[in-house]
């Protein structure tokens, strides 16, 4: 062991080497969980498939498909970032992760921005994958309405991750399992993302919920190739509220 | 010998949870520990459960920033402190921090990637007797080999200063023997060893310094033989605390026997009076006290099976520290 253990002086990697690194290993462990990638992509893609064959969502003025696959991604980023990311966060909890990997040189910080990382490609790999068998089945979305769909998808990511993060961090790992699960349910059978909102009266309130936000503001972008100024400035709300929830009650251990 | 300097320093650090407003109040854990520990020492961390041996350790990770009192990691203060002097300090905590779902190799190459110049994996694994199941998942591993992953994970950064929460719990001897023998290598190329362990044998073999926790404050410190060699609080205060004999009575001794010793007597390790009963004297001052016993065996007509002199270990303080 003498032979090649010696004190020198120990030194981190760059940080932005250690984040990288963080985000590839966390991508890595999510694409290989089997249950991970069941509610990120198989069940997403089924619903893509139902939806359109039974023709759930109609409207005289759109095919269903184009109304159901922007849909199915803001389901899709819901169950990646908000249930993924919040039961394997809570189980790291649990299991002591987060604090040992707060003592190594990647840090708080470094952790998190790790896990967006992490978040964000598995997002891509959705976008893809989903978008994809969408384009197949006869999505055409207008090419603008793409780049708006790539901005708000990068927020809801972001408020459902903060919002999943805040749940891990608070309650036992068990409950974060069960809770991240019905919410996610409840949120895509009838919380506006997957079923468009009714504009009238109440519905209009629901679209305060962040689901309903990111289900509006994927249609709108790619149905009108315009940028959802509100429903952004909603899911622009939320992510803030998590994260500054977050930072007061998250527990690391 | 001049000592090293100080790697790890605490002082009156108090930590408490809870508010004083909620109704369970504010909970004081930590009540003012003051602790130094060395570059190229074992510093040993020992007390009853719930101690605050867990808390203190936190507390010096810069993972729980103390409600008063300061702590200085390396120089700095470990809970505003950043990479520079995470990459300096290794972590084993008591419920390990390991990923479940994860493979050995792929945690351990992931921890490696963030250090500059790490402990080659093979080395350590070779060294830690881990080949075998590094590709196992880490959720099937015994407990023995989860501790050792641990272990190797706190090492891997080539720190100067590591934290080790129970590092043997749950090995089987084999496996102890081979960490303990890490241990002092490590010690002996400089690095500082700050653990706590419940194997009071080992701690007394391994430690350069021990510090004994109760009520969340350091109740006894020094070096083993300062410790052992401290006057107990048995009825003899004359007596050599650090020599005690212990010898077997072949029969129950009576009441009146007991009263007629000329050195108290009790018996050891809570066996009952009996035949076989080992029984202690808390100290002795000479050969004149051996010779006084030897006079009361053939007076009360009791033949020991077994007669042994000990000296006092660390195992005896703790006890004592424990029940007072």
């Amino acid at each position: 062991m003498s032979a090649t253990y010696a004190p020198l002086s120990p030194a981190p990697r760059p940080a932005v080497r250690r984040i990288l690194s963080h985000g590839l290993y966390e991508t890595r462990n999510v694409l290989r969980n089997g249950e991970q990638l069941l509610v990120s992509l198989i069940l997403p893609l089924l619903v893509l498939f139902g939806a359109h064959r039974l023709e759930l969502i109609t409207s005289s003025a759109t095919p269903s498909i184009d109304m159901v696959t922007p849909g199915v991604l803001a389901l899709a980023v819901m169950a990646s970032a908000f249930t993924g990311q919040g039961i394997a966060t809570g189980f790291e909890r649990q299991y002591g992760v987060l604090a040992y990997l707060a003592t190594t040189p990647l840090g708080p910080t470094g952790l998190i921005l790790g896990k967006a990382i992490a978040v964000l490609a598995v997002v891509a790999v959705q976008v893809l994958v989903i978008g994809s068998a969408g384009l197949a089945l006869g999505w055409d979305p207008e090419p603008l309405g793409l780049v708006w769909l790539g901005g708000v998808v990068v927020l809801g990511a972001t408020a459902f991750t903060a919002l999943g993060l805040l749940l891990a961090g608070t309650v036992r790992a068990e409950a974060t399992l069960a809770l991240t699960n019905v919410i996610w349910v409840l949120l895509g059978a009838a919380g506006g993302s997957v079923f468009p909102l009714n504009h009238d009266d109440a519905g209009a309130l629901l679209l305060l919920l962040p689901s309903a936000a990111l289900g509006e503001g994927l249609r709108t972008a790619s149905l009108q190739g315009t940028f959802p100024v509100l429903e952004a400035l909603i899911l622009a709300g939320w992510a803030a509220v998590a994260m500054l929830a977050a930072r007061r009650w998250f527990n690391w251990r | 010998m001049p000592q090293s300097s100080p790697c790890l320093t605490l002082r009156h650090v108090r930590y408490a949870v809870g508010s004083a407003r909620s109704a369970q109040g504010l909970r004081e854990i930590l009540s003012g520990v003051d602790l130094t520990a060395r570059a190229g020492e074992v510093t040993v961390l020992l007390g009853p459960n719930g101690a605050g041996k867990t808390t203190t350790l936190s507390c010096a990770q810069g993972l729980l920033h103390p409600t008063q009192g300061t702590v200085q990691l390396l120089g700095q203060d470990p809970f505003r402190a950043g990479a520079d002097l995470r990459a300096r300090v290794g972590v084993m905590l008591q419920d390990g921090g390991l990923p479940q779902s994860v493979q050995p190799r792929a945690l351990l190459r992931h921890v490696a990637s963030l250090h500059q110049n790490p402990w080659p994996l093979e080395d350590l694994a070779q060294r830690l007797d881990m080949e075998s199941f590094l590709s196992t998942s880490i959720r099937r591993l015994s407990g023995g080999q989860k501790q050792r992953v641990a272990l190797a994970a706190s090492l891997l950064g080539r720190p100067e200063v590591v934290f080790l929460d129970e590092p043997t719990a749950g090995l089987d001897p084999q496996s102890r023997q081979t960490v303990f023998a890490l241990i002092g290598e490590l010690r002996e190329m400089g690095m500082g060893i700050i653990l706590t362990t419940h194997l009071l044998e080992e701690a007394q073999r391994l430690a350069d310094s021990v510090f004994i926790l109760k009520d969340g404050a350091v109740v006894r410190h020094g070096t083993v033989a300062e410790l052992t060699s401290t006057a107990a609080q048995g009825p003899d205060a004359a007596a050599d605390p650090t020599r005690r004999m212990v010898f077997t009575a072949s029969r129950t001794l009576t009441r009146a026997e007991i009263a007629s010793s000329p050195l108290a007597i009790e018996l050891d390790g809570g066996v009952s009076n009996g035949p076989g009963a080992a029984w202690m004297t808390p100290g002795l001052s000479g050969p004149e006290q051996l010779r006084a016993l030897a006079t009361w065996w053939e007076q009360i007509d009791m033949m020991p099976v077994e007669v042994r002199m000990e000296a006092r270990t660390l195992e005896d303080v703790f006890w004592e520290v424990s029940v007072s």
